[in-house]
């Protein structure tokens, strides 16, 4: 299943929600305010950390230029793609979560 | 005082807020302008919107000091916990009259007790 988050995880509960629900082997994308997650040094870096062993992780490359976050401020692993990637994960997952 | 805790993309509050202080400011009302939690996202450099088709607002900080709003408080705390420095910020600043128009930083690093202290000092707050 494909879990989009759009919601930065200083603000809301909606990045915690869906990690504590998505099952291993997940594909969790950041898109929006929900890239802050994929910066290094917050209070949630660990967490994303953990996740990604069992799961895969990505950011949407253009909401972390717009936000001023540079690649090298990004968790290593995050996997970076565009609106082309984001439309090949929509359409390779059967379900497609919005955790709005 | 406007308050502002939001990050700048995700929602209008943050470019909804800035308007705001500007037009308070051009009728010469006396403002500072406070960043905490996600606000603080506002200030970062090297915002570039140009491939998600969205408006940068992020210059439009550097106007602030032509509008003599010129006290920009950012929570210490607010940064840390986003694993954000001072130096990730914007450099703004103003141009000071009454000392030969020298350039100086609107931004202050401030701490979360600091920052109460100025908040119980002011007559109007406003949140954004």
């Amino acid at each position: 299943m494909l879990h989009t988050v759009n919601k930065s995880p200083f603000e809301t509960n909606s990045l915690e929600t869906c990690l504590g629900l998505a099952k291993s082997g997940s594909d969790i994308l950041l898109i929006e305010d929900g890239v802050y997650a994929a910066t290094v040094g917050t209070t949630v870096s660990v967490r994303i950390e953990e996740t990604m062993k069992s799961s895969r992780v990505y950011a949407l490359a253009p909401d972390l230029k717009a936000r001023g976050i540079r690649p090298d401020q990004v968790i290593v692993g995050v996997q970076l793609v565009g609106y082309d990637g984001f439309v090949e994960l929509s359409v390779t997952n059967e379900t497609v979560q919005c955790w709005l | 005082m406007y308050v502002n805790r939001r990050a700048p993309h995700g929602t209008i509050y943050a470019l909804e807020g800035l308007e705001v202080v500007l037009i308070g400011a051009a009728f010469d009302q006396d403002v500072c302008m406070v960043f905490i939690g996600d606000g603080v996202f506002q200030l970062k450099k090297g915002q570039d919107t140009s491939d998600s088709d969205i408006k940068n607002f992020s210059p439009t900080y550097r106007a602030l000091g032509d509008y003599d709003v010129n006290r920009l408080y950012v929570e210490r705390e607010s940064l840390e916990d986003r694993g954000l420095a001072g130096g990730d910020l914007m450099e703004l600043t103003w141009e000071d009259e009454d000392d030969d128009w020298n350039e100086k930083p609107s931004i202050q690093l401030v701490s979360r007790q600091e920052l109460s202290d100025l908040m119980e000092a002011q007559d109007v707050i406003l949140n954004f």
